[in-house]
């Protein structure tokens, strides 16, 4: 390589350090005018502002109009020069993915904390601004990836929504089996990882087996154990397969006894007690005006779950409880988490017995494609096929939001069409990303090892937080 | 599949809207949508907050720049931005979305941060990926894209496939 004497390009280095300026002066003017609003990681006290260091310290509450703040309220007591900024992640094990929390700690204790993230930001948004509407829901599957039938199921509700389409029963309720599926296969992940991060270390093997248990359904489903793309605009992709009422009901028979075992395993355990109980409580009203939604939220005793406050699919004709917790501590999310699989089992007994038998998706073969027997034989099932595939199907202009109840919470798609065949805005409202607002608060004034128990039982996961 | 739209941008007809805390209201496919002009925003927030709408589902934002033609109710003057919020009531189990107008050469509204905390992050993510300012955030920080970014991603004029790759040296 030898010097030109040509302009190099800027390094990431460079650029981060301001050595250059790519675009010339002007234009980074302008884009600076816009784009510098500071560091996104918690900076020490003396550079912190009021409204930034009570958001840190947890003090979101609503205050009566007019009553003045004191911020050092919300704070442990703490000379500024014994405290120290400690960063927790993002490639850590309990941090369940790229969660990177920056706490300020004093000794043990947590005086304020502050979670950054974006650490796997793949700008799904943008790219499924490029792709159509039947290609769509293979990229919203991998946000949440631990549930990614709540992910198509969201998308494809709302693009029904604007199509006016309505899917035949055989779809909605295999739908519904394989999200409630999902969301055993989720909180099973979930009590492996909150088990490890606990020092239970056997459950984190034994949570695994579970999931994959159920995983072996899916992929027997669908084709693939995640990422599965079976919830398709207009129905699902394929039938179930042959044998499935055996599969369900060996899971439902196999998972109630398991967790029987893994009650005795865990509930009654000292340790596992001491390190959850009344560790990072929250209240109902801090939790609503947070925007925490699912299992966070009915901990803190407010009954709210959208399967049976706004049902979706068939929800209203089961039978199912809602669980609700009192303290709104780690120990109630874990009860309500272990709870819920044993609820969603009842959900899948009942959903098996009803299961309706015909089509699995739209017979509009604007919408859904002909089955593959079909092209060999027929004109039009060829011209459709191909009109389908090459330029997708247009939907209406309009705009819709449907919200879905996951396993963390209320996950919803807000797609915005402009008559075309590729969506012109889509929006996760993702459950992890709002609950995660929750940490500040519940973190402070709590050790340093109940942050890991406190971001454990928020279970967030990073696809779903960063998209 | 046709009649889908109604009640969504059909709504141009000689009745006029019905309005809510002052503002047009209208159905969008089952929704409740209310739209606003940057000025009514924080007011009918928080009109909104007091008929119960005590949850923040979410804020974003919507480019409307290579969309212009979409159809809004008398009074509301489309521009270039809309801050879109969804709320949601649950006492009376329902939910209601703002749709704000907001202009590109002043993209800038009042934060909802000192009504519901959990607008929050939502926020820094809408300015994150539309540049739309909010003000009096207490931290308005990008929250998903690196600090040194340049430009706001979700707008429209952002192309896609033209960053360069950052993480390595890459070739001219």
């Amino acid at each position: 390589m030898t010097d030109t004497g040509a302009p190099r390009k800027p390094s990431l280095r460079d650029r981060m350090l301001g050595r250059v300026q790519p675009g010339g002066a002007e234009l980074t003017a302008l884009l600076e005018a816009k784009t510098d609003e500071g560091s996104q990681e918690m900076a020490p006290r003396a550079t912190t502002s009021q409204g930034e260091m009570r958001l840190e310290s947890g003090g979101v509450l609503h205050l009566p109009e007019g009553v003045q703040l004191d911020v050092m309220d919300f704070d442990v007591e703490a000379p500024e020069d014994e405290s120290m900024i400690l960063n927790l992640g993002p490639s850590h094990p309990s941090t369940h993915g790229v969660l990177r929390v920056m706490v300020e700690i004093d000794g043990e204790t947590v005086l304020r904390s502050k979670p950054v993230i974006g650490y796997l930001h793949t700008g799904m948004e943008k790219t499924a601004e490029e792709l159509m509407y039947h290609q769509g829901s293979t990229n919203v599957t991998r946000m949440d990836y631990l549930a990614p039938f709540f992910n198509e199921l969201g998308f494809c509700l709302s693009v029904e929504k604007l199509l006016g389409v309505d899917i035949p029963p055989r779809a909605v309720w295999i739908r519904m089996l394989m999200s409630e599926f999902n969301r055993i296969s989720s909180h099973f992940l979930w009590l492996a990882t909150n088990s490890a991060d606990l020092g239970a270390l056997n459950m984190l093997v034994y949570g695994w087996r579970e999931r994959e248990m159920v995983l072996a359904f899916f992929e027997k489903v669908t084709g693939l154990r995640m990422n599965h793309n079976y919830f398709r605009p207009g129905g699902v992709a394929a039938d179930l397969p042959d044998g499935w009422r055996d599969d369900v009901k060996a899971l439902c028979e196999a998972i109630p006894l398991r967790m029987d075992e893994y009650d005795r395993l865990l509930t009654g355990q000292p340790i596992l007690q001491k390190r959850l109980q009344g560790v990072g409580p929250l209240d109902a009203d801090t939790a609503v005006s947070l925007g925490v939604t699912g299992p966070l939220l009915r901990s803190t005793g407010v009954a709210w779950d959208l399967r049976r406050d706004q049902p979706y699919l068939a929800y209203d004709q089961l039978d199912f409880d809602v669980i609700v917790g009192t303290a709104g501590d780690c120990w109630d999310r874990y009860a309500i988490r272990f709870n819920e699989i044993r609820e969603s089992v009842r959900i899948i007994e009942q959903i098996a017995e009803m299961m309706p038998t015909g089509d699995y998706r739209v017979q509009d073969k604007k919408v859904t494609p002909p089955p593959r027997s079909r092209i060999d034989e027929s004109m039009e099932a060829l011209i459709h096929h191909f009109k389908l595939y090459t330029e997708g199907f247009r939907v209406p202009v309009g705009e819709a939001y449907v919200p879905v109840e996951g396993p963390r919470g209320e996950s919803g798609c807000y797609i915005v069409s402009d008559g075309t065949s590729r969506p012109y805005r889509m929006h996760m409202r993702s459950a992890s990303f709002s609950n995660l607002q929750a940490m500040a608060p519940l973190a402070r004034g709590a050790l340093l090892a109940d942050t890991i128990a406190i971001v454990s039982t928020i279970d967030p996961v990073l696809g779903d937080v960063d998209r | 599949m046709t009649e889908a739209a109604a009640g969504g941008p059909q709504k141009s007809g000689p009745a006029p809207a019905p309005r809510l805390h002052g503002c047009p209201v209208e159905g969008s496919l089952g929704a409740v949508v209310v739209h606003c002009n940057k000025a009514d925003y924080l007011d009918l927030c928080r009109s909104l907050k007091e008929d119960g709408y005590v949850m923040p589902i979410g804020v974003t934002g919507v480019d409307y720049l290579t969309h212009p033609g979409r159809v809004l109710p008398e009074g509301i003057v489309a521009e270039r931005f809309e801050v879109v919020v969804e709320l949601l009531d649950l006492e009376a189990r329902r939910r209601i979305r703002v749709r704000c107008q907001v202009p590109a050469s002043d993209a800038r509204v009042p934060t909802l941060f000192g009504l519901w905390p959990g607008t929050e992050a939502h926020e820094r993510e809408t300015y994150d990926m539309y540049g739309i300012g909010f003000e009096g955030h207490p931290d308005p920080s990008r929250i998903l894209m690196p600090d040194d970014w340049e430009g706001h991603p979700l707008r429209k004029d952002y192309a896609t496939g033209h960053v360069p790759v950052q993480f390595k040296e890459a070739p001219k």
